[in-house]
């Protein structure tokens, strides 16, 4: 039975996130998920050694440069070349959308399409694995310029919706997260339907 | 005393010094004197050419100016051979930063680099240190213009303005008094009752640039200058926003020097 509950966006920085799809092992490997998985998962604790690589690289950015903040396109750039890196050694496994704020970019927000090859691509909204399917042509139709936070949300679950209706498998179980000049926050969180 | 302690990099003195960086220090102040000042809309940078012979062909590439980034570059002061690999780290740390990061380096990480370089110099190995200082000029959108300089020790530091190679001391001590004052207004004296009080105001690049020269002027010893023997950049940004390096053509150097001398002739009259 796997894992239901799995926040699937992690935190990188104090502005930005970026959330994973792929299988289990490799989400753990490459962002910074895998607390307490040990003890659900101990047999892929020597994955949860190279947990956190991404974003503890980016901490280590800010420590060793006064605090200075790397910007949304250069942590998905050097997101990207990691991907690039290891596809050819040993390939993680993930597709990344990675978002984040900067003060000097206009409108403040940038989000980064990349995928397990090594591609990245700017975009204006995005989404990685099945849901891609069916999300997109609501996006395409449904995303306009200068949208506020709460009209975005509203097609964020407009694309909830589609997939319970449309997809096949039975997802109810949906994590919202939003970054922008205060930082990332948890805007909406299901609960795990196992729970019970 | 310091002969047992002075031949190898890799050995503390007894009195704490590593005599080898001591030396490469020194070695570079026998070499052509090279200023930098910051101004309010760019980093200027004027060097002494100590190399020139008739018979020299004539030079495409400058020995003291070398662009190390599309927003950044340095002059040379010391041994060329040892700077010109320190040029090549340079450079290709910007451009691997740039690859990994798709973004301009900032200027002091590639500083940094460049210093972490040098210094391993001076602890592993038992080879010689770089017997070279640099004045690196760059732009970057986190700190704007910067001027920083380093020493064969893999020091450095930031600066409003400096000066490295033959007779430093006297350049340096030229800029604490006329660096940041207006020089629009020469005729005003500068009082020492209240330091608290200066404001220092950073010059534009015409004025750094005349400056510049003044302070080559002092430091070569009275020797006359000339574009043959000055070299003279200045980084800007153009309307885009894009970094401009310029080495001024003869022509431009004459003028700024003209421009000096008229100034300094001048001076004192009211």
């Amino acid at each position: 039975m796997y894992q239901q509950n799995l926040d699937k966006i992690a935190e990188l920085s104090s502005h930005s996130a970026m959330g994973v799809s792929g299988p289990n092992c490799d989400l753990v490997n490459f962002s910074e998920l895998g607390t307490g998985l040990s003890d659900v998962t101990p047999h892929l604790a020597p994955y949860h050694d190279q947990c956190r690589y991404i974003s503890k690289n980016l901490a280590l950015y800010e420590l060793s440069n006064d605090g200075m903040k790397l910007s949304t396109h250069a942590q998905a750039n050097f997101c990207r070349g990691e991907l690039a890196k290891a596809l050819r050694k040993g390939p993680f496994q993930v597709n990344v959308i990675l978002g984040g704020y900067d003060e000097n970019v206009p409108n403040g927000g940038s989000l980064y399409v990349m995928d397990y090859l090594g591609s990245c691509q700017k975009v204006n909204y995005g989404a990685q694995g099945y849901a891609s399917n069916f999300t997109l042509s609501i996006m395409d139709r449904d995303w306009e310029e200068g949208l506020n936070e709460e009209q975005a949300v509203k097609i964020v679950e407009h694309c909830i919706r589609e997939l319970n209706m449309r997809f096949l498998l039975n997802q109810s179980n949906f994590i919202i997260k939003v970054v922008d000049k205060d930082g990332v926050r948890t805007v909406k969180a299901d609960s795990d339907p196992t729970d019970n | 005393m310091a002969r047992r302690y002075d031949s190898s990099t890799t050995t503390f003195s007894p009195e704490g010094r590593l005599h080898q960086v001591e030396y490469a220090i020194e070695a570079i102040n026998n070499a052509g004197t090279s200023v930098g000042i910051l101004a309010k809309d760019g980093v200027v940078m004027a060097s002494e050419k100590k190399v020139t012979s008739g018979l020299l062909a004539p030079a495409r590439t400058s020995e003291k100016t070398y662009k190390l980034c599309p927003h950044a570059t340095c002059t040379v002061a010391g041994l060329t051979a040892d700077a010109n690999i320190l040029i090549d780290q340079a450079r290709l740390r910007a451009g691997r930063y740039a690859y990994q990061y798709q973004e301009p380096i900032p200027i002091e990480n590639l500083v940094e680099h460049v210093c972490n370089y040098k210094q391993a110099y001076t602890q592993y190995g038992g080879l010689r240190p770089f017997g070279v200082a640099f004045l690196f000029a760059g732009y970057d959108i986190h700190h704007g213009f910067q001027l920083y300089q380093s020493d064969p020790s893999g020091n450095y530091s930031g600066w409003k303005a400096t000066v490295i190679g033959a007779n430093n001391q006297a350049g340096k001590s030229l800029l604490k008094t006329e660096y940041g004052s207006s020089s629009s207004s020469g005729d005003e004296m500068k009082t020492d009752e209240d330091p608290a009080k200066e404001e220092i105001e950073m010059p534009t690049t015409a004025e750094a640039l005349r400056l510049a020269v003044k302070v080559l002027n002092k430091t070569m010893d009275g020797a006359a200058a000339s574009p043959e023997k000055l070299e003279l950049f200045a980084m800007t940004l153009d309307e885009d926003g894009n970094c401009v390096h310029k080495i001024l053509n003869a022509k431009e150097v004459e003028a700024v020097i003209a421009e000096v001398e008229s100034e300094t002739a001048t001076a004192g009259d009211t």
